[in-house]
């Protein structure tokens, strides 16, 4: 616990002194605003919900977490700083979720920013603010999906241009998986059981649910296992390294 | 008999590593003891850092064990590392960090807390000189301070076994002559390996010399040992011959 909670601190510190944070932070509002008020149509819609602005997350995400999770492995593979890090007296899954923890935290405050948007509906209308909570909720646990695959991938390669594009693909499958065009693929030659599976691995499914107000045991319990199994893979691809 | 044995700090046995066709160690075996500073020597792509990165856990051999104060690495390697201060080649650092945030970051890692800490911090940073510095971003600093930074990252935790790859390398004369007295110093209680291109450093400062060239070790011996080799009676050139043989014997690459 203690040397997670060092790593944590150490890789926050390094968004924070870095113009990182504050570039992800500004575009993340500045898009997050565009979509809800333009492509959302946030005031013509007329109402007093957060729909239009959840609604675009999981696209949002699809880009900007991966540029976040790129640096999180490959830059210290990169700068030649993994070589202090992994022979410092700490685990490497120690390392792994402290580093995780830190970017989640991370996009949590970004996150936590868009809060103008959550006054300006209650203060123009009269919204179920438990569905908002809950959206938020399953926002933040969305966006910890998206960073545990970004993770693992960022582990493989030294360059972070790589692991971007890679982890944009990636995420983009668990995105789509409940779409029509993936499902297809998959019909035609899989059982049906498969076929139920792959569109439940599916972001959108569960983050749908969630947004709805309800928050289903296992919409919670699908993020653990995401998050869970992604952070392992790092942890093995990090480990698989040392024998190379 | 037993004494002995439980002043062995660092014991490499057979230690083999592969990266693909290259054959970088070759069944290496050495021991060091509390007291002993062991230099370690060779061309370039001997295979000294591939060693060193095997001892300290970063690196897991192909073939053969090391052990640090009684614990096998692959096996116990918290253990290990927790015992070894190690400064990796080029002393790799955050850079967007402040040097002072960069030694809290490694001595609350190192289980140093609070006032503690701030007393660790101290004595290293007076001890490295690094005092003018200390609200400095890492990134911005002179190639010979980022490498006193992690020298000062090394020895903080007061480490029984050290290891160190190139420490001199890009200091000016003054700090050469600081670092090499700071090992010195230390060399009492602990065991210390360092590699070195400057072959007068190992007169200086080492009790014992290894040569290793092509993964191979060639030479286990003290510096009065290896100077004797040459004619001459002269490091740099009992160095030459003892590599060069090698190579002519058994050609340029290290995997053939
Ligand atoms: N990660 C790696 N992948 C493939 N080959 C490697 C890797 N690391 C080292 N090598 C090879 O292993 C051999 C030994 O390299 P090493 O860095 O240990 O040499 P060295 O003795 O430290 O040399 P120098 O004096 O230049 O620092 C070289 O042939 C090098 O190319
Ligand atoms: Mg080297």
């Amino acid at each position: 616990m203690k040397n997670i909670s060092a790593i944590m601190k150490r890789e926050l510190y390094g968004y924070f002194t870095t113009p990182v944070a504050y570039v992800f932070i500004v575009i993340f509002l500045f898009l997050t605003g565009i979509f809800t008020f333009y492509l959302g149509s946030f005031y013509e819609r007329a109402q007093a919900d957060l729909d239009p602005f959840f609604r675009f997350h999981p696209w949002l995400y699809l880009f900007l977490i991966p540029a976040i999770a790129m640096r999180l492995w490959s830059e210290e593979r990169k700068s030649g700083t993994i070589e202090l890090l992994m022979t410092l007296p700490i685990s490497v899954s120690e390392a792994v979720i402290g580093k995780f923890l830190a970017a989640w935290c991370f996009t949590g405050i970004a996150l936590a920013l868009t809060f103008p948007i959550w006054i300006t509906v209650n203060y123009l209308g009269e919204p179920d603010n438990t569905v908002i909570v809950a959206s938020y909720l399953g926002s933040f646990l969305m966006a910890g999906g998206f960073l545990s695959i970004g993770s693992c991938i960022s582990a493989i390669t030294k360059s972070q241009v790589i692991a971007f594009v890679i982890s944009v693909v990636i995420c983009f499958l668990f995105v789509l998986s409940g779409f029509p065009l993936v499902l297809d693929f998959f019909q035609a030659w899989a059982p049906h059981a498969l076929v139920d599976a792959i569109a439940s691995f599916s972001f959108l499914t569960h983050f749908d649910s969630i947004k709805k107000g309800v928050i289903d045991f296992r919409d919670l319990v699908y993020f653990a296992i995401l998050i869970t199994f992604w952070l392992y893979a790092t942890v093995v691809v990090i480990d698989s390294r040392k024998a190379s | 008999m037993t004494t002995e044995n439980q002043s062995i700090a660092i014991e490499v046995k057979a230690l083999d590593k592969q990266f693909g066709p290259i054959h970088a160690v070759r069944d290496v075996s050495f021991s060091v003891s509390h007291g002993e500073v062991l230099g370690f020597l060779g061309p370039n792509g001997a295979g000294k850092s591939t060693t060193m990165k095997m001892i300290t856990g970063f690196l897991e051999p192909t073939s053969g064990t090391v052990i640090v104060n009684g614990n096998d690495v692959t096996t116990h390697p918290i253990e290990v590392k927790s015992s070894i201060g190690y400064l990796p080649e080029g002393a790799p650092s955050y850079g967007e960090m402040t040097v002072l945030s960069f030694l809290r970051f490694i001595a609350e890692i190192r289980g140093f807390k609070g006032a503690e800490a701030e007393k660790k911090i101290d004595a290293v940073v007076k001890k490295i000189n690094l005092e003018m510095v200390l609200g400095q971003t890492i990134e911005t600093l002179s190639k010979g301070f980022k490498r006193r930074v992690g020298m000062a990252q090394t020895i903080i935790h007061d480490p029984d076994v050290l290891i160190m790859d190139e420490p001199t390398d890009g200091l000016d004369p003054n700090q050469k002559h600081e670092v090499r007295s700071l090992i010195k110093e230390m060399a009492e209680k602990k065991a210390i390996i360092i590699s070195t291109h400057i072959l007068e450093e190992v007169d200086a400062i080492c009790t014992r010399a290894i040569i290793i060239a092509a993964g191979k070790i060639l030479f286990d011996g003290t510096p009065q040992e290896l100077r004797a080799t040459s004619d001459k009676n002269d490091i740099d050139d009992a160095f030459r011959i003892i590599t060069t043989q090698h190579y002519e014997q058994h050609g340029e690459r290290a995997h053939s």
